[in-house]
């Protein structure tokens, strides 16, 4: 047996006259986490519903779990568990009676199925919601029922799709312990993500998708090499200091040579080659008297991502899939 | 492997050792589970139960005290003994309309994609919502029955006959409602399926022997009314419940159940799987 979960190649899918997929490969070895990063609209979600056996893909060939998706679904659907915005939980039902019901469905004896979901409940937190309609629960909550809904027939290979998108920053971090859990119990997580900060927290593996085709496919370390690392943005308290802020970041040393990129908002984000820089930065602003609104360091937006992978912004309505 | 008992957290999705055993009669096992989540749903919103238990009632009063004199020569009582049959197979098929709309919005909230991703037979879930309906539908022959006795509706025959013509008239409302799931999955909207659905049952329903004898429409209605599957039930229904001879109309109900089965289980199940 081959020690990939997930084996996509050529994977084309149209709908009416947009194509979603143009000839997607997509591989992810076993036990670690492969990232599919793009904008709304990449085919993301288009990829993960064929791998899960809810689409037929027009052209091409997948395996997951060494089951071809077009000849085996069954197979598949024995091994694998989904989550994201399309596979959802009944709202009308208790968080005890949704997992319960999959439980039965999976063949689970009743009592098990109780057991089991009993079990799900209270490692993610949720035993005292147990009782609630699910439509009574906050979005985190609900996410986490979502997920451990895919977790009941504790399946080898689990999709997440955009399992943080909308989820504040405390969520979303237990929402990464949980994939990292996934990952040490043995599954493979196959993600697909609008954030590079949370591939590049959780993924083993990153794939850039960009209108239903292949961009980048590296690992995060990788990807970060072409695309730059940390970005260091600055917003003058003062407007009118803009000027000058701008003539001081380019002067930095280690910012790649790159002029300092301006948005609408009055902030400068310039590339950086690590905190190391930041004590010197500080330093000249205070001598310079600017005082800052806002100064963070952080890794590239998706928007960045797709300027440097593409010349053009993940969102430019002028980009055509080529 | 061990059998060390470690925390939730570290084992809460490792796998166990070792296939569960695959039970028998797995799919009716699945539509069963899958009909229990119908009926709970139904008990969040008893609105649900509108169609099969106020609009029987408020159909018999109305029909029997607004057109009951004149149509019953005089008589209310005898007009309610020959409407009461009749609308119950009028009412039962028109209750089959909403699974329609329900399954529509169903599929439009997501839950039947988590369905999809399971190792279960793809037609349970459609089969499981049906089954649910069979409660629907008996509460409704209940309620029809039960208030026709309090307005002075009586039997001419016996109790058995009187549950086989209850029986007969759920069976057919199972079957019909394959034409509501199908209708279900080929529309956009749960409105747009009870357009479409009225648009067929309301002539079904009304061009049939319910509420008048065929004998006293035009030829062309008559040929229409005569083979139309509504009155077939409403024969067979009226003959187990006020006596006379049913064999024969109780022959082309079953030949309908089974020709609705057959044209519309397939056509449902491949509209269902289409539907993305």
């Amino acid at each position: 047996m081959t020690d990939l979960a997930i084996e996509a190649t050529g994977l084309t899918k149209s709908f009416a006259d947009t194509k979603a997929l143009a000839g997607v490969d997509l591989s992810a070895r076993r036990g670690t986490v492969h990232a599919v990063l793009g904008p709304n609209g990449a085919g993301k979600t288009t990829a993960i519903r064929i791998l899960a056996t809810l689409l037929r893909p027009d052209t091409g060939t997948a395996r997951v779990n060494g089951f071809d998706v077009l000849r085996q679904p069954e197979k598949v659907r024995e091994s694998v568990g989904l989550t994201g915005q399309f596979a959802s939980v009944d709202e009308d039902l208790t968080g005890t009676q949704n997992l319960v019901m999959i439980g039965q469905l999976l063949d689970l004896p009743p009592k098990q199925a109780r057991a089991r979901a009993a079990e799900l409940l209270e490692w993610f937190d949720l035993t005292g919601a147990a009782g609630k309609m699910a439509k009574n629960y906050s979005g985190g909550m609900r996410r986490r029922l979502d997920l451990a809904a895919s977790l009941v027939g504790r399946p080898s290979v689990i999709f997440l799709d955009e399992p943080t998108t909308g989820l504040d920053p405390a969520k979303r971090e237990d929402m990464w312990d949980v994939v990292r859990s996934l990952i040490s119990d043995g599954s493979t997580v196959l993600l697909t993500t609008q954030y590079l900060e949370e591939a590049d927290a959780l993924a083993d593996e990153i794939t850039v998708f960009n209108h239903g085709k292949v961009i980048a496919h590296d690992t995060p370390h990788g990807l970060k090499r072409v695309v730059g690392g940390q970005r260091l943005t600055v917003r003058p308290a003062d407007p009118a200091r803009h000027d000058d802020l701008r003539r001081i970041l380019a002067e930095i040393d280690g910012l790649g040579g790159r002029a300092p990129a301006a948005d609408g908002r009055g902030t400068l984000t310039v590339q950086v080659d690590g905190d190391d820089v930041l004590p010197d930065v500080v330093a000249r602003l205070r001598a310079a008297g600017i005082g800052v609104d806002e100064f963070s360091l952080h890794l590239p937006s998706l928007d960045e991502v797709f300027f440097t992978l593409t010349g053009t912004r993940s969102h430019d309505p002028e980009e055509v899939a080529a | 492997m061990t059998a060390l008992t470690t925390t939730a957290a570290t084992t809460a999705n490792a796998p166990v050792p070792g296939p569960a055993a695959r039970p028998r009669f797995r799919s009716l096992r699945h539509a069963l589970v899958l009909a229990k989540r119908n009926l709970i749903k139904i008990t969040r919103t008893p609105e649900q139960l509108i169609d099969v238990t106020l609009q029987p009632i408020i159909f018999l009063l109305l029909f029997v005290y607004v057109f009951g004199g004149a149509l019953g020569h005089g008589s209310q009582h005898t007009y309610l003994e020959y409407l009461l049959p009749g609308l119950l197979g009028q009412t039962i098929a028109m209750s089959s309309i909403s699974i329609g709309q329900n399954m529509n919005s169903d599929i439009a909230k997501g839950v039947f994609d988590r369905f999809r991703s399971l190792p279960i037979a793809r037609s349970v879930p459609l089969v499981g919502a049906v089954f649910a309906e069979f409660f629907r539908y008996l509460l409704l022959c209940v309620i029809m029955v039960g208030f026709g006795y309090v307005m002075g509706f009586r039997i001419a025959t016996n109790p058995l006959a009187l549950l086989a013509s209850i029986g007969i008239a759920i069976c057919f409302a199972l079957a019909f409602a394959w034409v509501s799931v199908w209708v279900g999955m080929v529309v956009r909207s749960p409105g747009a399926v009870q357009g479409v659905m009225f648009l067929l049952v309301l002539p079904l329903s009304f061009g049939s022997n319910t509420f008048v004898q065929t004998s006293t429409m035009p030829g062309w209605l008559q040929a229409f009314v005569n083979v139309n599957p509504i009155s077939h039930l409403v024969s067979a229904v009226r003959g187990l419940m006020l006596g006379g001879p049913v064999a024969t109309q109780v022959g082309w109900t079953f030949a309908w159940i089974a020709g609705l089965l057959v044209v519309f289980f397939p056509l449902a199940l491949r509209a269902y799987i289409r539907r993305t």
